[in-house]
């Protein structure tokens, strides 16, 4: 039986050394080995922005999953950044330091506000999924804004990273960092299984045609919210990662731009493929850094730049190592 | 024993047996009656061809039976079970498959994916999220053996958007079979179809017959009356008619509400 099946498997490309897997290639060495470039060369402030950009990478995977494979266009995913720290650093301000409790408490957290939002805006689609995703998100935000406690509008220091006994230690810098780095290549593995299982069919089915969908007998309901649900936990990690980084949390990380922000990588990069929301986060970030210093308005080249990329270019950057252009 | 074909037997009242029966089943569009306390009883086994001029209410029909359309009233029994306030998703896993006018199908996956994920619907849940799904036998073998039965068997690998339109409408079918349906909903199979394709659609509708129950909504008529055990004309959302093939030509009812102006105009094609 198996070798009959054979013949019709060979859907799978080939594994050719297209330009696009050596630029993916040439990207994780890079990200693998800039500790050893910062410590040889005593950048340490490229560790520094080399983690943020790793764990953003790690929120636009993890949007990714539900706007690239799913279809779903959450614009509140900056929220789970929010909640994922905020998790880190009231737990961490009331005392429990442990990373133990603190990261599953951010993921569940995450989780949890996953659930409840996919739930309800999950019954609608296209602009008002985007709208309530985003009402959802604002209203934490103000909900941040009003914890006095937590520091409300100015924000949380949070002045110790998580406490992992003798297992693992934060302060170090270059630990931290390649901690993780580890955690993203670990997220977008599972994201590689997650979106060839039976689930994943599911789910990329949906997207592709949902009124078909039901028609064949799936509950299609379900599965994006167990999806928006993945998703969430997901990007709730990183936020708590952002918190440590950081040593600080405030509303800021919620607000509607920074939603924005990871919807930008996500197409930049190449929607629905694994490694694109990589590529889109290190090139947008980068390129916020260095026009930063050159421009007082780096929105002003970014802008155009995205603009050519979303009409020009089908597949964001990693469709265009591959020469794959619209129209 | 009654035979699908015997329209004696229905008159009769024999339909506790049916596979499907509808009882004043009504929907309402604004001010359109698109389904008017629709009567229907289907055979187990038998091909059932709805007729009717456009804007007659058959994709109405469809929609309802299947669920994307909700029932304003009456009531809908398959396979001895109310069905008519169950979910779309619900109603296929009872049995009942569909496939759609326009072709619906999965762009960006191949032939056989298009047709294992129909076959994954129907084999427990989906909430397995390591192994890959591409390699289970138990999908890909139900799904190959669809795909040979409307000889696609050697399109596999093909995505959907490579196919010809009427490769498409036979992986139409090919998803819609399966699943191992009792019921077919065929929405015309034949939509945009040229002479060649749609005799090799006839072709594999014939041989369907017997094996699976078929309600068939279809313009062009002589694949109805070539396929059909029984017929149902439905103008302006009412079934004025029901009957084995030559009852319905007989019908004068029929005639004047439908075939003599579709005869003519299927005529002036054959002979132009």
């Amino acid at each position: 039986m198996t070798a009959s099946l054979e013949p019709a498997l060979n859907v799978a490309p080939p594994a050719v050394l297209t330009a696009r897997t050596i630029f993916t290639a040439g990207l994780l060495a890079l990200l693998a080995l800039l500790p050893v470039y910062a410590l040889a060369t005593g950048e340490t402030f490229a560790v520094a922005l080399f983690t943020r950009v790793v764990i953003l990478a790690l929120g636009a995977v993890s949007l990714n999953l539900i706007m690239g494979y799913g279809g779903m266009v959450s614009f509140g995913h900056a929220a789970y950044l929010g909640i994922g720290g905020y998790a880190v650093g009231i737990l961490a301000k009331e005392g429990i330091g442990s990373g133990f409790v603190q990261w599953p408490v951010a993921v569940a957290a995450s989780a949890l506000y996953a659930l409840v939002v996919g739930a309800l805006s999950l019954r609608t689609r296209g602009v008002y999924f985007i709208m309530i995703t985003l009402a959802f998100a604002q209203m934490i935000y103000y909900v941040a804004i009003g914890l006095d406690r937590y520091g409300g509008d100015d924000g949380l220091t949070v002045y110790k990273r998580s406490d992992f006994g003798g297992l693992i230690d934060l302060n170090n810098k270059i630990v931290f960092y390649y901690l993780c780095f580890a955690i993203l290549l670990a997220a977008i593995y599972l994201i590689a299984r997650l979106v060839n299982s039976r689930f994943g069919l599911v789910l990329r089915g949906t997207r592709s045609n949902e009124r078909r969908m039901r028609a064949i007998g799936f509950p299609t309901f379900r599965y994006k919210l167990v999806a928006f649900v993945i998703a969430g936990a997901l990007c709730g990690l990183a936020g708590a990662l952002l918190a440590n980084h950081t040593s600080f949390i405030s509303p800021a990380i919620m607000h509607w731009t920074r939603s924005g922000d990871l919807i930008v990588m996500v197409v930049l990069g190449g929607l629905g493929s694994l490694f694109g929301p990589v590529i889109g986060a290190v090139v947008f970030l980068l390129l916020q850094e260095g026009l930063s210093r050159v421009t007082e308005y780096p929105d002003l080249v970014l802008g155009p730049i995205l603009l050519l990329v979303a009409i020009y270019v089908h597949g964001g950057i990693g469709g265009l190592l591959e020469g794959r252009r619209r129209g | 024993m009654c035979t699908a074909a015997s329209a004696a037997c229905w008159k009769g009242g024999a339909v506790a047996s049916a596979l499907l029966q509808t009882e004043r089943l009504t929907r309402r569009f604004g001010g359109v009656v698109a389904a008017d306390a629709i009567e229907l009883a289907i055979a187990p086994k038998e091909v059932h061809a709805i007729i009717g001029p456009n804007g007659a209410g058959k994709t109405t029909l469809i929609g309802l039976l299947s669920g994307e359309i909700a029932a304003e009233d009456g009531s809908i029994r398959f396979d001895g079970a109310e069905i008519s306030r169950l979910p779309v998703y619900r109603r296929s896993q009872l049995g009942l498959a569909r496939s759609f006018q326009i072709t619906s199908l999965f762009r960006d996956f191949s032939a056989l994916d298009n047709v294992a994920l129909a076959v994954q619907a129907h084999r427990g849940h989906s909430f397995r999220f390591w192994g890959d799904a591409r390699r289970e036998d138990a999908l890909r073998g139900p799904a190959l053996a669809a795909l040979e039965r409307v000889g696609m068997r050697d399109r596999a690998g093909t995505r959907v958007d490579k196919l010809s339109h009427g490769e498409q409408r036979q992986l139409e079918i090919a998803m819609a079979l399966a699943s191992g349906p009792q019921l077919l909903l065929l929405d015309e199979p034949m939509a945009g179809m040229g002479p060649d394709e749609s005799a090799r659609m006839v072709q594999l509708l014939r041989g369907l017959k017997g094996s699976v129950t078929i309600l068939l909504i279809e313009h062009d008529m002589e694949a109805v009356f070539a396929l059909a055990d029984r017929l149902s004309v439905l103008v302006y959302g009412r079934i004025i008619a029901s009957g084995d093939p030559e009852t319905i030509r007989a019908d004068p009812a029929v005639r004047q509400a439908y075939l003599g102006e579709k005869d003519s105009s299927a005529q002036g094609r054959q002979d132009g």
